[in-house]
């Protein structure tokens, strides 16, 4: 009766074997160090033009937004921190995440896919390498390292964004004032969740990027298929695991 | 050595993938310097034969033994010296597109630690080596993409004997080639079974291909195939090709060139009428 259900939580079950075997590997060696430096420079200098600009305009949305909201109650010199708390927490990660999902996930996907489907991962496995420690684990480690400084360059983009609205633009508050709010009202626990919350996203766009990546098949089609499912599934992984986390630290 | 003499020997394996049979009662043996040539249709299992052989593809039971060690029961880095000892050609070549042809041939010798570390110079010796062999040393610093797909196959084949392994595993090395090159590829892997005497499991739909490697043989003098007397096609030192076709899994037919033709199976005919 429950026979649908079996096909999902089988590739759930392989998804957390590769998720394991990826980990297990970071210790183990060889280390493959240059494909580590080579995917950081992929993922995180090549994220970075999109995430600045990304991270401008969300900053100076939330401002815009806020500040109309914030003058019904007469509260629009506390729109630094309002952008600063939502930034932190929250946008910042979730939308840069969200772009290296985009970007990276279906990359890592297409990547692994075809060389899935030209049994170039074959080919290693016959001659000694294995696929997961000279693929999944550099990629692992390179989106866990570089998705929370990606994340920290969008947060300080975005406050800057946010500022040139509510300074420059509108006139809301001085300079210092909301430059001393976004600062103020920031705490440890803020800080705490908008790290964790990258590393933890960091972990799933690399995982399920690469996953979906090495059970391509079905040649040129299978991996445009693994493309977007690698795309999508890591998209919603974001935002289930963005609840988990919120739930937790929010109600501490 | 066991009992059967064999470097390769199949009892019994079965695996399926989902509802169709890719091996079912798969029994066989290869001893050292033998050939065989693997016919049959799409989809009857000619290629998961070979992957399983170095344990590329789980079985679901059976036993496979390759150099008297049991490949069913060890994971991939158990099996790591053990396939060492195997070359393998892939479908399309599998040669990396991000390495160069030279990178690509060399990667068995940096990669394979089953042997004492070799000096770079002598890595780079058995690189051109490897590639005069298939006539491509003017290659080594091109990439896969920028020579044709005859080509990635012989730079697939160097790769595959830089190590001069015991057994080679070629999949399909004619697949979607013109006759021409399919016979320079053949050619290739004759001239490696008669300098190098090693053996050989060959699968491919090519009957043609099976041919060549019964009734050619590499003259090094001439550096070309020319073809094995009758004498010699008999010699039972010699008489080292033999033919087997699969269907739906199953291995319908195991025997020599003469026997395949002389059978009047249709779906054997199938394979030597064209």
């Amino acid at each position: 009766m429950l026979d649908f259900l079996k096909k999902p939580v089988a590739s759930f079950q392989d998804y957390l074997l590769l998720a394991g075997s990826a980990f297990k590997n970071v210790l183990r060696s060889p280390h493959y160090y240059s494909d580590v430096s080579l995917q950081m420079d992929i993922i995180g200098v090549g994220s970075l033009p999109i995430v600045l600009l990304t991270g401008i305009f969300s900053g100076g949305i939330i401002a815009l937004q806020m500040a109309r909201a914030l003058a019904s109650y007469g509260a629009a010199n506390q729109v630094g921190s309002i952008v600063s708390i939502t930034l932190v927490r929250e946008l910042g990660p979730v939308l840069t995440a969200l772009l290296v999902a985009g970007r990276n996930a279906s990359g890592m996907a297409s990547e692994l896919g075809s060389m899935k489907v030209s049994e170039q991962i074959d080919a290693m496995r016959a001659l000694g390498t294995d696929p997961v420690q000279k693929l999944v684990t550099p990629r692992l480690i390179a989106t866990a390292v570089m998705l929370p400084c990606l994340t920290v360059v969008a947060d300080a983009i975005g406050l800057f964004g946010a500022y040139l609205v509510s300074v420059p633009l509108l006139g809301l508050i001085t300079s210092s004032q909301y430059w001393s709010t976004s600062y103020h009202d920031l705490v440890y626990n803020d800080l705490l969740q908008g790290l964790l919350k990258p590393f933890m996203f960091g972990i799933i766009i690399s995982t399920v990027g690469c996953f979906y990546g090495l059970r391509t098949s079905g040649g040129t089609q299978g991996v445009g298929r693994a493309t977007t499912q690698a795309v999508v599934v890591a998209s919603i992984w974001i935002f289930i695991v963005t609840f988990v986390i919120d739930k937790a630290f929010v109600n501490q | 050595m066991s009992a059967t003499d064999a470097i390769v020997h199949f009892n019994t394996v079965n695996t399926r993938f989902d509802d169709t049979w890719a091996l079912h009662d798969v029994s066989l043996a290869l001893k050292p310097g033998e050939t065989r040539i693997i016919l049959g249709a799409a989809g009857s299992g000619k290629t998961t034969l070979l992957k399983s052989v170095i344990g590329l593809v789980p079985v679901d039971s059976g036993s496979i033994q390759l150099f008297d060690q049991e490949v069913t029961s060890m994971n991939d880095h158990e099996l790591f010296p053990l396939r060492a000892k195997a070359g393998f050609l892939f479908q399309e070549g599998g040669l990396f597109d991000s390495l160069t042809i030279g990178e690509n041939v060399e990667y068995p010798l940096a990669n394979q630690q089953t042997r004492v570390p070799i000096s770079p110079e002598e890595s780079e010796r058995r690189v051109r080596d490897a590639l005069r062999f298939v006539e491509l040393e003017h290659t080594i610093n091109k990439f896969p993409s920028e020579v044709s797909g005859g080509m990635r196959r012989r730079v697939g084949i160097a790769r595959a004997i830089v190590t001069e392994p015991a057994l080679v595993l070629y999949d399909s090395p004619t697949a979607g080639l013109d006759p021409i090159t399919a016979n320079t590829i053949m050619a290739v892997v004759a001239k490696e079974r008669d300098v190098r005497n090693s053996a050989s499991l060959i699968v491919t739909h090519r009957y043609q291909d099976g041919e060549l490697m019964a009734k050619f043989r590499y003259d090094p003098k001439s550096e070309e195939l020319v073809p094995a007397s009758e004498e010699e096609q008999h010699d039972p030192a010699r008489a080292r090709t033999k033919f087997m076709v699969m269907r739906e899994g199953r291995i319908v037919f195991t025997g020599t060139e003469l026997e395949l033709e002389s059978s009047s199976d249709p779906y054997l005919k199938r394979f030597f009428r064209h």
